[in-house]
């Protein structure tokens, strides 16, 4: 009746896990106490959960990205407290059937369940903004992507309390994944949770592919888009092309562990070393899908508080593109050590030395577009400053253990991790959290406080540092990753500095929420009438903020890269407003399927680790039986009556008008 | 005032490097007892230099043009619409060029000259030590001498030892910080990596490549000796009971086991290691893997 | 064939909200198109598997090789029964074009047909191999051949629902622009799969006989 699952299976012997449980379920009595208590169930089902509006969408990813930020960096710093203590023969506080998990889901929940929404939600909210589009080209599909994504969230903190994660490390490489060393139901758990969300990952991909090359507004063509849009774009290029090999990779350990095959075992002619390639075919553009539209980011962030034009607009997309191409050959440099021969290696090695140069462009013409310019230093201003510096280190750190001989004796120690987190955090954090202030008031119609967004940067970036240039450190030493214990006591003050950096880490994150929290209490203070708070140059700003349902009462017409900004110049503040007459806007409509089709893929995910066989055939079957219905369903989409929008639209003037009103300190203090 | 705050900002960065500057110097890397590791000790550090040479310009850059063109600057000029320079173009694009076919060079000839699988040039004939990765310790076959040893392997200084590396469970990475490169030990398969100790001395190697739950503890000690001081470790793992037989022995060996101490084997099957490598290809189900968790039914809903 | 009949329709949205915009409200040309890239992307999976059949074509531990369990007449009716279904399904789509409702839903029966035939045909073949010890925990091999054929089989199968689908949709809906692009998007994932299987007949069966 219930497959592998028993009471057994819940760890109530371990305080650790049972004390964060509580606290989880704690927190959802009290979510759902006062979802309840105020009535908002009805809200959030027609607004919010069946939602096809891209920018809802965005605010609810990055919303369950900001939520397993916290999941993920609890693992961090137990990771850093275990390695601060297990010195010199000192077991630490946590065993090696704990802490192989906590590594593992460190590195999974990191990854997939907060770069990934992290990145995919901005996109979500800005893109279709703009390229001047209603909505995506699929909006269906876009809300079913986001609820297969919180399905495989729900899995993986399922899995938390019920059963186990893998013991595996984050890209569960075999023979250790298969059945033979890993039995138990953790593999599983890591096998469904990316399935399910890798499909919505496939899906959201396709739909801005698809929405960048066909929803593009009047005039908008391909050498006039926001760069934010062209590194969305080649990031879903890649997700397009890379993600189908993690879903046939992990098809593939699924029948291994599931019905005994061989692909990767030991015998019977399995190859254990062709899952290492091919879940680094899919690893590497993986990086590059998080880092891309991070580098947008930083390009709209750096020409918008310079007020100058980005230099070298078509370098930058060219560069853009280059590395995207390269992104594919490279991925061999993630296990040079496995014996290839010296040519192989050295065409990869150098492949990926040679991704450096349109890397490195892109940093001058970040820098070229500060010079001359007008830097009012914000704190998107202050993340891109702090990105350019530690992202250049971390490049250096990329480049040199892309030198194979280099490699043999960095590979696998505290350098990789140093590395990757100083290109990750230096990185993607960095740019998602400048991209989350700067769009922050398209989203709400109100700017972030600056004052804790500032302190949320320093402590970001002083803890960086703390935390892994010891770890570089400690690789030179032959410290290696994921030890649970070490015996060299030599080790340990490095890895206490460490584990201080983390503790500042955590200090910005608080500071995050704390920003969130004031921001919201004091969102009059911060109110954003213009649409345009920070003088932009793109054509999100040019409707209102929040931005309508609709986007735009009409949708803008492009004549050059900077075509808000010189329309602002030539027009004034008309530039921020519509005028009529207007017309009926065509949407589409709310979608029930989605939500549903999300639900019963936990349930499915679920009962394939558990193998609960007939839970899985009766999900299984809901979710082919809601897709039909989607499928028979002809009442998708709707007008919005003109007069509506009419009075949207007069709202927002009459509200420009009286804007000294309303704002009082709206404009961010400058300061020197 | 400017120019104080950007010598006032590399000050710092430099006050910040220098201590892990030279916390490194003694490190196993950058105080390699082996040719091989003294290569990359040199290969390291002429690419970190190379590549300094742009990583500093740019974070300097980046800290001046900040101060430079900050809004509040009185004098700074300020040309909103300036986004083009040829001669700007091609200096970004060159210089990272110029940095990369330096290092491209360099890469393409270490690769070759550090290929793991490349035989070290030496007047001395080499010798081979086998290396099993089992779960969770090392075993060190040495097929001329017919002995065995687990987490712990020794060879005289100055001869090139040629190690052949397999596995007998999953994937791990055998690793001596101190004499260079690592190399995957993979089950079935058949690596080999050569490595030469210069100095005499005890130096610590470990698996790097993460294997299950006794990973932590899969470490050994490699005794660098002197030509007498080999002789005389082989006389005593001679003096050993233990012997190694394949399969029994072998199977009983390779059951895992956590921070496993040093043992010595006085005598061992004939091609053990070649044996090991075979166990993976029979297409037999295998008794050399024993699962890890023998009481975990593979197929639980069998069972019931 | 594609682009021409896409273009020949306009969504009934065009002209309404922003008459000036050609192809931004073309939402069944979008469908299409993003239906492509779908398919792009399901290539990069059977490329995978592709890949993987030729890494472990040769591991055969002990067990069969192609040449013994490969019976190429066999192979060759499957071929030419989907085969034969693509270009069904072409007349199905020219009788589309011609508005022909009654020869679209024939045509398509047709095609139903010889899919449904098809994959009858690779299930016997798989349950004979499993059933002679030959099953996909056997060998790398097997289990190689197994996954990237089946997946082919999986994939037929989804279009024979898709078809079922689409047979009940022209009956109660008739030709419109939902189902008209539907049933294009349909044409292209059947004669996707068409080249794939031909991609497996000689790029497994062949080469493994020969």
């Amino acid at each position: 009746m219930f497959g592998k699952l028993s009471l057994e299976s819940i760890p109530y012997h371990e305080p650790i896990i049972m004390g964060t449980v509580a606290a989880i379920v704690l927190g959802a009595v009290l979510l759902i106490g006062g979802i309840t208590y105020f009535k908002k169930w009805q809200y959030l089902w027609s607004e919010w959960i069946t939602s096809v509006d891209h920018k809802k969408l965005g605010i609810m990813y990055f919303l369950v990205a900001l939520v397993m930020l916290v999941r993920g960096f609890a693992d961090a710093i137990m990771m850093r407290s275990q390695q601060a203590l297990a010195a010199g023969g000192a077991e630490g506080f946590l065993p090696p059937h704990h802490y192989d998990q906590i590594f593992t889901a460190h590195g999974v929940i990191m990854i997939f369940f907060v770069a990934m929404p992290m990145v995919i939600g901005l996109m979500n909210l800005v893109v279709p903004l703009q390229i001047g589009a209603r909505d995506v080209a699929f909006p269906f599909l876009n809300n079913l992507s986001f609820w297969l994504f919180a399905a495989g969230v729900v899995l993986v903190n399922l899995s938390l309390f019920i059963g186990e994660f893998a013991k595996t490390g984050w890209l569960a490489y075999a023979p250790l994944s298969g059945i033979n060393y890993s039995p138990d139901v953790g593999v599983d758990y890591w096998i469904w949770a990316l399935q399910i969300s890798g499909i919505g990952t496939t899906l959201t991909g396709i739909n801005f592919f698809v929405t960048i090359l066909k929803m593009r507004t009047r005039g908008m063509t391909m050498f006039r888009m926001p760069i934010f849009t062209w590194t969305s774009l080649c990031a879903n290029v890649l997700i397009i092309a890379s993600f189908p090999i993690l879903t046939a990779t992990i098809a593939m350990l699924t029948l291994d562990r599931y019905f005994g095959m061989h692909f990767f075992t030991n015998d019977f002619g399995g190859n254990m070393m062709m899952y290492v390639n091919l879940i680094w075919a899919w690893g590497h553009p993986e990086v590059y899908i998080l880092i891309l539209p991070a580098f947008g980011v930083f390009s709209e962030v750096v020409a918008t508080f310079s007020r100058k034009r980005l230099f070298g607009y078509t370098t930058m997309v060219w560069a853009t593109v280059c590395i995207t191409v390269l992104s594919f050959i490279v991925w061999l440099h993630h296990f040079f050590t496995m014996g290839a021969g010296a040519n192989v290696n050295a065409f990869f090695g150098i492949a990926t030395m040679i991704i450096a140069i349109p890397t490195g462009v892109k940093i001058f013409n970040w820098l070229f577009t500060m010079y001359r310019g007008s830097i009012q230093f914000t704190s998107p201003v202050l993340w891109t400053l702090g990105f350019i510096v530690t992202f250049t280190l971390g490049g250096m750190t990329g480049v040199m253990l892309a030198v194979p001989g280099a490699n043999f004796v960095l590979h696998n120690t505290l350098f990789v991790i140093a590395h990757f987190h100083n290109v990750i955090i230096g990185g993607v954090v960095f740019g998602m959290m400048a991209g989350l202030t700067y769009w922050f008031p398209k989203a709400f119609g109100f700017t972030l406080d600056e004052k804790w967004g500032k302190r949320s940067f320093w402590c970001w970036i002083i803890g960086f540092y703390m935390a892994f240039m010891p770890l570089y450190v400690l690789s030179f030493f032959g410290a290696s990753r994921r030890m649970q214990s070490y015996a060299n006591a030599d080790w340990q003050p490095m890895m206490i500095v460490a584990w201080v950096g983390a503790v500042i880490i955590m200090a910005g994150i608080a500071c995050t929420v704390i920003q969130l929290y004031i921001s919201v209490r004091d969102r009059k203070k911060h109110v954003d009438v213009t649409g345009d708070p920070w003088d932009a140059r793109t054509f999100e700003w040019a409707t209102s903020s929040p931005a309508p349902f609709y986007n735009f009462a009409h949708l803008p017409t492009v004549n050059s890269i900077d075509g808000f900004w010189e329309d602002k110049q030539k027009n004034g503040a008309e530039a921020l407003l519509s005028h009529g007459p207007y017309e009926d806007i065509h949407m589409p409509k709310n979608t029930v399927a989605g939500p549903v089709m999300g639900i019963l893929s936990i349930a499915l995910g679920f009962a394939l680790v558990w193998h609960i066989w007939w839970l899985a055939a009766v999900s299984g079957a809901g979710i082919f039986i809601a897709f039909l219905m989607r499928v028979f369903n002809d009442d998708i989409d709707y007008y919005v009556p003109a007069a509506e929008v009419e009075r949207i639209e007069r709202e927002h003037r009459e509200r420009w008008v009286r804007r000294d009103e309303l704002e009082h300190t709206n404009r961010v203090e400058v300061r020197a | 005032m400017r120019r104080k705050s950007f010598t006032r900002a590399i000050g710092t960065l430099l006050l910040i490097a220098l201590p892990l500057l030279l916390a490194g110097c003694g490190s196993a890397l950058m105080d390699s007892k082996g040719q091989v590791g003294h290569e990359q000790t040199r290969l390291i550090l002429i690419a970190f230099g190379l590549m300094l040479l742009v990583v500093i310009p740019v974070i300097g850059m980046t800290l001046w043009f900040a101060v430079r063109y900050r809004r509040s600057s009185k004098h700074a000029t300020y040309y909103p619409d300036w986004s083009h320079s040829n001669a700007i173009e091609v200096v970004v694009w060159l210089i990272p060029c110029v940095i990369i076919a330096i290092l491209a060079t360099l890469t393409w000839k270490t690769s070759h000259s550090l290929d793991p699988h490349k035989p070290l040039e030496s007047d001395v004939a080499p010798m081979e030590i086998q290396v099993v990765s089992l779960d969770w310790k090392w075993l060190f076959i040495y097929p001329e001498q017919g002995i065995a040893t687990v987490n712990e392997v020794a060879f005289p200084k100055d001869v090139p030892v040629r190690f052949r590396v397999t596995s007998g469970s999953v994937m791990n990475s055998f690793f001596i910080p101190r004499l260079g490169s690592q190399i995957y030990a993979m089950a079935g398969m058949d690596n080999d990596l050569h490595l030469i100790a210069n100095e005499e001395g005890i130096y610590p190697g470990r698996s790097t490549n993460y294997s299950g739950a006794g990973f932590a503890g899969m470490t050994f000690k490699a005794h660098a000796t002197s030509e007498d001081g080999f002789d005389d470790w082989v006389a005593q793992v001679r003096e050993s009971q233990k012997t190694l037989t394949f399969p029994e022995q072998y199977n009983a060996l390779a059951r895992p086991t956590q921070d496993v101490p040093v043992e010595y084997f006085s005598e061992i099957s004939p091609n053990l290691y070649e044996d090991i490598i075979r166990s993976f290809r029979t297409g037999r189900e295998a008794d050399n893997a024993p699962d890890r968790q023998a009481h975990a039914p593979m197929n639980a809903e069998a069972a019931e | 064939m594609t682009t021409q009949t896409m273009s020949n329709q306009n969504d009934h949205t065009a002209g309404h909200a922003d008459g000036h915009h050609e192809d931004h409200h073309d939402a069944g040309g979008t469908k299409v198109f993003g239906f492509w890239v779908y398919l792009m992307s399901d290539l990069v999976i059977f490329g995978t598997l592709f890949a993987t059949y030729a890494v472990l074509s040769g591991g055969t531990a002990g067990g069969p090789s192609g040449q013994d369990i490969f019976e190429l007449p066999f192979v060759l009716v499957e071929t030419f029964l989907l085969l034969f279904s693509s270009f069904t399904f072409g007349m199905g789509v020219l009788s589309m074009n011609a508005d022909n409702v009654g020869r679209v839903k024939a045509w398509l029966g047709v095609t139903f047909l010889l899919g449904a035939a098809f994959v009858g045909m690779e299930l016997y073949e798989f349950h004979h191999l499993i059933a002679e010890g030959f099953g996909p925990d056997r060998s790398a091999f097997l289990t190689a051949f197994f996954t990237l054929v089946g997946t082919h089989g999986l994939h037929v199968t989804f279009g024979l629902i898709w078809i079922l689908v689409m047979l009940i949709q022209v009956s109660t809906k008739g030709l419109n622009d939902m189902t008209r692009s539907r049933i294009m998007c349909l044409s292209l994932f059947w004669h996707f799969l068409d080249i794939v299987w031909i991609c497996v007949f000689s790029f497994v069966y062949l080469m493994g006989v020969l």
